[in-house]
């Protein structure tokens, strides 16, 4: 029925250039440019070693091997370096998608040409432990964008328009009126519901909120308590009803909890083994090149 | 016969304060009556310790009172005192409800009966009115109040709160919070719902009455005040309940009734209107003058200039330079030929036929918010495609307008005395054309709010922009090879017509034959498929429609409403068919547009048969994106919660690259189909946060953003204005260690805003170290202005899920297609 004036496009592009606005995932990013650049420089890097004779053998030690060597070391400088682009928010035309982009395929590069480099010779020494902590640091970030790409929808359908300061105050909200409710119940009544109240939240450890498996919550066990049975209107009926509110509220935050414990704690392996990465690192460096 | 003053001040603002101290230094006889029982109420009312800006700081103060930035306590300390020395004769509690009489001869009519006989009369009431009194028999009580500064000061009473507006939740819920004060609180509501309110404090008002810490009372309106009872009218008869304190807040009624009642016309019908002033400060009931908010001028140093202004006048002295010469003069130094202030005044009076109707007091007053400039022959005054929002108008010379961008020789005059610009002005949108001077030329430039100002205000103003609005708006939009007098008829037609949200401005099937252009606001496209309405496209404002059915005749094939409130301008479909016979190439363009338009249906309609869902999809994100307001906003941050992993690193990023504070909550907001609209700046089109901004400090800058300026007061007005709720105020943290001495050696509250304990704890340290307690101030996002790679937000988001675009970009069938492909 209408037509924008044939002007505003290229304003808009223009400026939704300057935006970085175009909607593609990180691992789309530019119609997937790292990935095409990680694929070529692999395949390069293996029909090279598939026809170059190497004397005696490939290893470290051939032209070859210093080369891939070098591509490599750098690159996992490059790669760490992430941690600190994401947190610098110095100006200049540069995102963090695109970085992440790159981070993701040059590292899943860095299986090829570290193994090409290795020559496939492994032992009990410093230089395998580098391999293989490099190795666990790719393990993890595959595991990262597993969950990256696998989990933020169903932390979006889980949220529901609620901020989790929101969910907490909801909590608290319900936890008013339980602990009004329960004024007039006897001693052993009121202990399981100030038990409920009583409980911290966030008091559980790292593998209940992963597992999302709670068996001290104390808000299911004073349900438990009051099994039932009751008037709609009538003292125990309203607790009851007000604790299983509390379960449900308790459930979308541990969901929450859950999903977020997921998305995040990969990065408790990736981050710790990539220092212990760069030590390695360093230590078969200078032992290759002073004790060789 | 009662002594008659010379003068009788009304109001004691600092406008009012100050035209009594004048009138007391120079012996003339006065008082200055006040309604209620201390001095400069509205300043009296500012929050404790608030710091009080002394803005535009280049404007000389030129009062008997002293007057400097500093905190509230202060200031009006300072002026208690002075009160004192100057021996100004105050009388409070004095609240004045009628004035009768005639210049030389005033009666002032007190509350309560008193009266006060008066030669003039000086008018400094300020604009925050009166609030709406408790009409109940016992209302007068003393325990009855209308405005509740701590609600911590309330022990153990039994407090009625009136009013189903914010105020009186607010109010209510900060006397229940702390339950050790032990106050039964009740709040009366005459209706069933809180319509009046904003969501979150109906909320919390319903969570509190399920908690039983407030007493909700619906359809119950007070019946009559008793001494520690009040008696209620509810559905069910007549109750009595217990009832020490009354806070009554329902709303206030602007002085302008008031005033009118004095026989003083306003500028227009427009709520925004002043009152009719002449150099001097007199309005059209001779012998009692307006100033200082009242006649629009909210900064307190405006207001005391001119208490000292009118007292000068009154005495006869005629000879005075008003207090902003200095200034204009620096203003107008830019200028060739050396010429004095006034010449240059008087040359833009006559020659700009905008300004004729202004009087050298309003025209002194519009300079101050306006620039002007010199441009040599063939300079360039604006690009086309830049973003701006102020108006031009040519003082001297003329200028040409490249009208076809493919061809910058094709241009059109405009001459001496006209205006350009304007369309930036109204629809808040990009210049439509590059715009050179044509000569030596002198033009002055109107800030956005000077000009709404100056057209909302001077009715022949509004009508001339108005009509060179239309015209412009028509010759740009239809292009190249038209020139005024080919369009004339369609202009003279020409009908502006306001359409509320949701309105319907053309219906599907419909055999009316008009054309449409949106001047302000925008429109959403949609077509009954199957049953049901599709989302077709986003119109943003400066774009045309309805020309289908009068090109070819035909019923209306969709649907047009308006996304928000909007204001079409309506062409006669006949008449736009004439200007088009006449105009081959107006008719191909046209048609090429019909076309395109026509392309963009039928796609739509094609998906609909094959990928249903996705156009019903596509058409339940648009419904979305409208009811969230997005046909308010040129710019809003989307984030698709299919990609986010909920890192916050998009809130650090602002925080770290805007003084330590965040601009945006990513988890706020609502969300349809995973794509979530955070709380963040829209940059409006018409942004509500600007239309109350005392020291104008809301602006636009070139990449279209809307942004705070340091000038802002921390008035908080934008805050409550912003419907959006995007404005925080907050004092700027002190600077944190460097990223980098975070990572290494543990140093500072690391990435991102510092928690609220770390900031409040520097604050502390720094306010002992100076002794300066830091002011909060308005923040919004900025859109990263002057930030090299744009908004910080979209570049830190690691995965690609926070995206800043432009409603008619997002919303456009290209996107569309490349999503569903
Ligand atoms: C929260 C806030 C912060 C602000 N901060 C700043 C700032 O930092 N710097 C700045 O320059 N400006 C600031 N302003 C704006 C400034 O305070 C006002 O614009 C200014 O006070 C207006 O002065 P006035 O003399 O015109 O009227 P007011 O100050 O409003 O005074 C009017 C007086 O008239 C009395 N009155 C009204 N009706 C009657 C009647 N019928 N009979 C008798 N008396 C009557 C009132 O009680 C009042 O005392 C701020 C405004 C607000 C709301
Ligand atoms: C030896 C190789 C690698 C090193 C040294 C490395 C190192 C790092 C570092 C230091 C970070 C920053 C984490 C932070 O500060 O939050 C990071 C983030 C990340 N890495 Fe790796 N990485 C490597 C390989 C990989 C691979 C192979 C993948 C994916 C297949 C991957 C995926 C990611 C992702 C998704 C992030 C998170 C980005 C974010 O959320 O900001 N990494 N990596
Ligand atoms: S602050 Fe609010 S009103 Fe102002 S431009 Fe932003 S969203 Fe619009
Ligand atoms: S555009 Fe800049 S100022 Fe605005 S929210 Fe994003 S980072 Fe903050
Ligand atoms: S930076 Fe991106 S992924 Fe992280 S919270 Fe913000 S939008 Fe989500």
């Amino acid at each position: 029925m209408a037509s924008i004036p044939e002007d505003k496009p290229v304003g808009a592009s223009a400026i939704e250039q300057r935006r970085a606005a175009d909607h593609e995932s990180f691992l789309s990013h530019k119609r997937l440019r790292w990935l095409k650049i990680a694929t070529v420089f692999c395949l390069v890097a293996i029909l090279i070693y598939a026809f170059t004779p190497f004397e005696p053998r490939a290893n470290g030690g051939t032209w070859y091997g210093y080369t891939l060597g070098t591509i490599g070391a750098l690159l996992i400088v490059w790669l760490s370096l992430l941690g600190i682009r994401k947190r610098r928010m110095t100006e200049g035309h540069w995102s963090l998608k695109a970085w992440t982009s790159a981070h993701v395929y040059l590292g899943l590069a860095l299986i090829v040409i570290a193994t090409l480099h290795t020559g496939f010779q492994f032992g009990w020494n410093v230089h395998t432990l580098a391999y293989a902590l490099m190795m666990l640091v790719i393990v993890s970030g595959i595991y990262g964008i597993t969950v990256y790409a696998m989990l933020p929808q169903r932390l979006s359908d889980n949220r529901k328009d609620m901020t989790t300061e929101m969910m907490v105050e909801a909590l608290g909200a319900l936890d008013r009126q339980l602990a009004s409710a329960a004024q007039p119940l006897d001693r052993a009544d009121a202990d399981m519901v100030l038990a409920a109240l009583d409980q911290d939240p966030f008091g559980f450890g790292l593998w209940t909120r992963l597992s999302g498996n709670y068996r001290r919550c104390a808000t299911q066990k004073a349900l438990d308590h009051f099994s039932g049975g009751y008037a709609e209107d009538s003292v125990d009926g309203r607790i009851r009803s007000l604790l299983s509110r509390r379960r449900a509220q308790l459930a979308q935050m541990r969901r929450h909890m859950k999903l977020k414990a997921m998305l995040e704690v990969w990065l408790f392996v990736h981050i710790p083994v990539t220092i212990a990465l760069l030590a390695a690192l360093t230590v078969h460096i200078v032992s290759v090149f002073f004790y060789w | 016969m009662p002594h008659r003053f010379r003068v009788a001040i009304v109001g004691s603002g600092p406008a009012g304060l100050s035209a009594a101290a004048r009138a007391a230094q120079l012996g003339m006889s006065h008082v200055l009556l006040e309604k209620t029982d201390h001095l400069s109420d509205t300043i009296y009312k500012y929050q404790k310790g608030k710091y009080v800006m002394a803005t535009p700081s280049n404007l000389v103060l030129r009062s008997d009172f002293d007057f400097d930035a500093g905190i509230r306590e202060d200031i009006l300390g300072t002026w208690d005192r002075q009160v004192e020395e100057c021996k100004v004769n105050v009388r409070l509690n004095a609240d004045v409800t009628k004035i009768t009489g005639t210049k030389g001869n005033f009666t002032i009519e007190l509350k309560g009966g008193d009266t006060i006989e008066a030669e003039a009369v000086v008018l400094g009431i300020g604009t925050q009115g009166n609030p709406n009194l408790l009409r109940a028999p016992g209302g007068e009580r003393k325990h009855v109040q209308y405005q509740l500064d701590d609600p911590g000061e309330y022990y153990d009473e039994h407090i009625t709160v009136i009013g189903s507006g914010d105020a009186g939740i607010e109010n209510a819920l900060g006397l229940a919070k702390d339950a050790k004060q032990n106050n039964i609180v009740t709040i009366l509501n005459r209706s069933a719902d809180f319509a009046r309110a904003k969501k979150g404090n109906v909320d919390a008002l319903i969570e509190a009455e399920q908690e039983g810490r407030v007493i909700v009372r619906r359809e119950t309106s007070p019946a009559e005040v008793k001494d520690g009872e009040l008696v209620l009218e509810t559905p069910n008869g007549q109750e009595t309940i217990r009832c020490d304190r009354i806070i009554a807040r329902m709303g206030s009624k602007p002085p302008r009734d008031f005033v009118e009642a004095c026989g003083i016309q306003f500028t227009s019908e427009d709520r925004d209107a002043f009152p009719q002033l002449s150099p001097s400060f007199e309005t059209t009931q001779p012998g009692i003058h307006v100033i200082g908010a009242l006649a629009g001028y909210p900064l307190i140093k405006h207001c005391m200039n001119q208490g000292y202004d009118v007292i000068e006048f009154l005495n006869g002295n005629s000879q005075l330079k008003p207090a902003d010469q200095p200034i204009l003069e620096e203003r107008f130094a830019a200028l060739p030929g050396n010429r004095p202030v006034e010449e240059w005044l008087e040359l833009f009076n006559t020659n700009i036929v905008i300004l004729r109707d202004l009087s050298p007091l309003q025209m002194r007053e519009l300079m101050l918010d306006s620039t002007v400039h010199s441009y040599r022959k063939g300079e360039v005054i604006f690009e086309r495609n830049a973003e701006g929002s102020s108006m031009f108008a040519i003082g001297q010379g003329s200028v040409a307008v490249e009208i076809n961008p493919a061809d910058p020789s094709i241009t059109v005059p405009i001459g001496t005395g006209s205006i350009f610009g304007e369309v930036g002005l109204i629809s808040g949108r990009k210049r439509g054309s590059t715009i050179r001077a044509a000569e030596d030329t002198i033009c002055v430039e109107f800030s956005r709010n000077a000009a709404l100002k100056l057209i909302a205000t001077n009715p022949a103003a509004g009508r001339a922009v108005n009509r060179i609005f239309i015209e412009r708006q028509l010759l740009q939009m239809f292009g190249s090879g038209l020139a005024p007098a080919d369009i004339a008829e369609l202009v003279d037609t020409a009908e502006v017509m306001q359409v509320r949200a949701g309105q319907k401005v053309v219906e599907e099937g419909g055999e009316d034959k008009d054309i449409f252009v949106i001047r302000r606001g925008s429109m959403i496209v949609e077509k009954d498929l199957g049953g049901k309405p599709v989302f077709l496209s986003y119109l943003p404002a400066g774009s045309y429609f309805g020309e289908m059915a009068v090109i070819d005749g035909s019923k209306r094939t969709a649907t047009v409403k308006a996304a928000i409130k909007s204001e079409v301008i309506k062409l006669p479909g006949d008449a736009f068919l004439k200007v088009m016979e006449a105009n081959p190439r107006l008719r191909e363009r046209a048609l090429a547009d019909m076309r395109a338009r026509r392309k963009t249906n039928q796609f739509i309609e094609s998906r609909k048969e094959s990928f249903s869902s996705a156009v019903d999809l596509y058409t339940a994100t648009a419904q979305f994106l409208i009811n969230e307001g997005i046909g308010d906003a040129t710019d809003v941050l989307l984030i698709d919660e299919k990609l986010c992993v909920g890192c916050d690193n998009c809130e650090k990023a602002c925080a770290d690259s805007h003084d330590g504070l965040s601009r945006l909550n990513r988890e706020a907001g609502t969300t349809y189909a995973h794509l979530h609209v955070p709380t963040s700046c829209r940059h409006c089109e018409h942004p509500h946060c600007m239309a109350d901004c005392p020291p104008n400090a809301i602006k636009r800058g070139v990449d279209g953003e809307v942004f705070i300026d340091e000038t802002c007061i921390g008035c908080g007005n934008c805050q409550r204005n912003c419907p959006y709720g995007v404005i925080r105020m907050d004092a700027k943290p002190p600077k944190k260690p460097g990223i980098l001495s975070w990572i290494f050696f543990g140093r500072g509250p690391g990435p991102g805003e510092p928690s609220y304990y770390w900031r409040k704890k520097k604050m502390e340290e720094a306010e002992a170290a100076t002794g300066k307690k830091p002011g909060k101030f308005a923040i919004k996002c900025d859109m990263c202005q002057g930030i090299a790679g744009g908004p910080a937000c979209v570049r830190a988001c690691p995965t690609g899920a926070a995206i800043r675009v432009s409603p008619e970009r997002f919303l456009s069938v290209t996107r569309f297609a490349e999503e569903t492909d």
